[in-house]
């Protein structure tokens, strides 16, 4: 399975659906997305991987890049998940510290801190 | 002998198809249904960690993927051809000005590794390194004639 993704804007945030496996092929797809977004000037983003079946340390470095990139211009970048098994990775990395992770896009658009 | 050996060109779209290629024989091995996921991605860390070593050193060889079945346990070898440097030292491309971090993906694939499967062995010269994990596995259940 390829990698899905879609955009859309709520407010001041802005929604990345992602969708598949995020992998070493796939994940310069990614990149490529969350850097045009930041090169846009979408400084808030919420990236909802419910849709994500597999995710490895190519995808993590990428969100990482991602986050780094926000940060850059004050801004944050927050993730839906609520699959053990690709929370499980965050967990391994140590990476739960560093995103904010949220059960819903309701929740994440709703959080400010 | 391996019960199944995977050569594939060093390229980020069959890593995937290794994942697969593992799984399944892994699943046929006996190794637990909800371990599974952790046996993909632990030998997609490792062919991507070995796809990385290959095309930044330049190698043209194949990375090797070696599925044992054993007694009791199923393990799996991932090879690569590239001479391994000194540990702890940085290879090109891993300066400062490297946003994504690309460089310290193959730590953070070894990380994921050794935090998934109890059972690793890493090993590095200089005709090339290989990790190999292994996992218990429990036998079928005997059919009655």
């Amino acid at each position: 399975m390829d990698l899905s993704l879609s955009t859309e804007t709520m407010g001041d945030r802005t929604i990345v659906r992602v969708g598949g496996e995020i992998d070493v092929y796939t994940a310069p797809k990614l990149r490529e997305q969350l850097v045009e977004l930041v090169n846009d000037g979408s400084f808030h983003l919420v990236v909802d991987m419910e849709g994500v079946d597999f995710l490895d340390s190519t995808g993590l470095g990428v969100l990482v890049g991602g986050l780094k990139r926000v940060r850059a211009h004050e801004g944050s970048l927050r993730l839906v998940c609520n699959q053990e098994r690709i929370l499980k990775i965050f967990r391994i990395t140590g990476l739960t510290k560093v995103f904010p992770i949220h059960t819903s896009v309701e929740e994440a658009v709703a959080a400010t801190d | 002998m391996a019960t199944v050996e995977l050569r594939f060109s060093a390229l980020p779209e069959h890593v995937r198809t290794a994942r697969l290629v593992a799984a399944a024989v892994a699943r046929r091995a006996g190794v637990d249904e909800a371990v599974l996921d952790e046996v993909r991605l632990a030998v997609g860390e490792a062919c991507t960690r070995a796809v990385g070593l290959h095309q930044t050193g330049g190698i043209s060889a194949p990375v090797k993927v070696l599925l044992i079945e054993e007694e009791k346990q199923f393990s799996i070898e991932v090879g690569d051809e590239a001479p391994h440097a000194v540990p702890g030292e940085r290879g090109p491309g891993a300066g400062p000005g490297d946003p994504d971090g690309e460089a310290e993906e193959d730590e953070m694939g070894l990380a994921v590794i050794s935090g998934l499967v109890d059972d690793v062995e890493v090993s590095a010269g200089e005709h090339g390194g290989s990790i190999k994990m292994t996992w218990p596995t429990t036998p079928p259940p005997t059919i009655l004639a």
